[in-house]
């Protein structure tokens, strides 16, 4: 084989010039990302990939892990003591409510079936460990170590022991990827907790998110705390989800900006539980005139012309 | 092919392997999952970077392509942009070699900055015109430690290609 540098280098065949090679792969990659940003055709291509190269990706992570190992080995024992103390006096503190939790389960359960209500869902979760953020820096996504094999499907919510952390958005065969609450193209349906105000919360970036479409005098307090209010029939309701922390009521604007940071520890890592799906919710009948009282559901309905 | 054109020491011919070696480890050393840590370079970009500089002939904008859907994927990123980004470094790395190579290690590396530095920014054009949010500016620290690892990985990935130094005065060269 001749070698390059020794050999002369091919004067006359150097196929295509640079500015045409350019212009080809460049325009190769606009069609790959407007194919994947508006039409999402390639998420098989994805998934094939990420499979094979799991056991690569476990493995690089391993230096990381032990890493953390080490720093977790070193911690003091008396950190360790400490923790363990609080730990069972906070379980201490919540015996209470669980040993009457199941009572009142099914009191809830007799109530509602003598007002002939639909019954509550019982919760499911499965305990996932998160394994590391994607390296992404434009979204806010992390790894979870569960995946379609232990029945994890895209869609089901992730709440950590405070509140919601985000939701389940692709399944690999070991693991799954979840967006993130403070990522931007999230938005999940809130009501405040004081007033039953119902509104739509989205990320907003840098770690914040924003009570979107509420009008500029909304009964927002700085401090409400909003719990998700279940009408998507994605997250069941009264999960706590975030506090506001900042209202702008800037009259020149017709809505309010509120700020609000979440509770659950969205950017900190550990443990999670993934909710089981929830049943699906009846379709919404088309006959049924639309009321005018669903200003703050964030969607606008149009009203069919017959 | 010297370190630098203005060296007086040749350096044996690369090895395929090796570079596709190289590449590929460069692969691996970016799946590491470090997160949000800011200033962890792009070692993909830095090889790729260093190979169509030294080698033009060799590595190109194909390679940068085929790294770059490596990397939209690992990255669970949008397909396409990596390979955008990658292909563009490549044309500039490639395009600039001869230029570069006659410069000391140092200067390489203030010409090697503004193309890293180009390539984030294409990155980061193309997410946000798709709706993403900014990622703040220490995400751009990345192409300074890339610019500031230059010199150390120059002499690294061209470790295979020295040759013993045997002094004959007869012979100079």
């Amino acid at each position: 084989m001749s070698v390059v540098g020794h050999a002369p280098p091919p004067f006359f065949k150097r196929g295509p010039a640079p500015l045409v090679r350019l212009a080809f792969f460049v325009s190769l990659s606009l069609a790959l990302l407007v194919a994947d940003l508006r039409f999402h055709t390639l998420e098989w291509v994805r998934l094939a990939v990420a499979t094979a190269a799991w056991p690569l990706q476990r493995a690089t992570g391993m230096p990381i892990d032990a890493a953390g190992d080490f720093g977790a080995y070193l911690s003091r024992q008396a950190t360790l003591l400490k923790e363990n103390e609080e730990l069972r006096r906070r379980q201490l503190g919540t015996a209470n409510l669980l040993l009457r939790q199941d009572h009142l389960e099914r009191e809830n359960k007799r109530l509602r079936a003598l007002l002939d209500m639909r019954d509550r869902q019982p919760v499911e979760g499965r305990i996932a460990e998160i394994l590391y953020a994607a390296r992404d820096p434009f979204s806010r996504r992390v790894i979870i170590d569960k995946g379609s094999q232990q029945g994890i499907a895209a869609g089901q919510a992730v709440v950590d022991d405070i509140g919601v952390i985000g939701q389940v958005t692709r399944v690999f065969p070991l693991t799954s990827e979840v967006l993130l609450l403070t990522d931007k193209d999230q938005a999940i349906p809130v009501e405040v907790q004081r007033n039953g105000l119902r509104a739509v919360l989205a990320g907003a970036g840098s770690g914040m998110m924003e009570l979107r479409f509420l009008a500029a005098n909304a009964e927002v307090q700085v401090g409400d705390v909003l719990v998700t209010s279940g009408l998507d029939g994605v997250y069941l309701p009264g999960l706590p989800v975030a506090r506001v922390v900042k209202i702008d009521r800037d009259s020149s604007h017709s809505f309010a900006r509120i700020t609000c940071a979440p509770l659950a520890g969205v950017e900190r890592h550990g443990l999670a539980l993934v909710l089981g799906d929830r049943r699906a919710l009846p379709p919404q009948p088309d006959d049924v005139p639309v009321t005018p009282d669903q200003p703050t559901r964030g969607k606008r309905v149009k009203k069919k012309v017959r | 092919m010297q370190p630098t054109h203005s060296s007086r020491r040749i350096l044996l011919p690369v090895r395929n392997w090796f570079i596709v070696f190289t590449l590929l480890v460069a692969l691996v050393l970016n799946l590491v999952p470090f997160g949000r840590l800011p200033g962890i370079p792009d070692w993909v970009a830095l090889v790729l970077a260093f190979w169509c500089v030294h080698q033009p002939l060799k590595v190109g904008m194909a390679a940068g392509f085929v790294l770059g859907l490596a990397m939209d994927v690992a990255d669970a990123s949008v397909m396409g942009q990596h390979a955008l980004a990658y292909v563009l470094l490549a044309f500039a790395a490639a395009g600039l070699s001869r230029r570069v190579l006659w410069f000391p290690l140092a200067q390489q590396a203030l010409h090697v900055l503004p193309m890293f530095l180009g390539m984030q920014l294409v990155m980061m054009v193309t997410r946000m015109i798709g709706g993403a949010e900014f990622p703040g500016v220490l995400w751009f620290l990345s192409s300074i430690t890339a610019t500031l690892l230059w010199h150390p990985v120059t002499y690294l990935l061209l470790i295979p290609q020295f040759r013993p130094e045997d002094k004959d005065v007869h012979r100079p060269i």
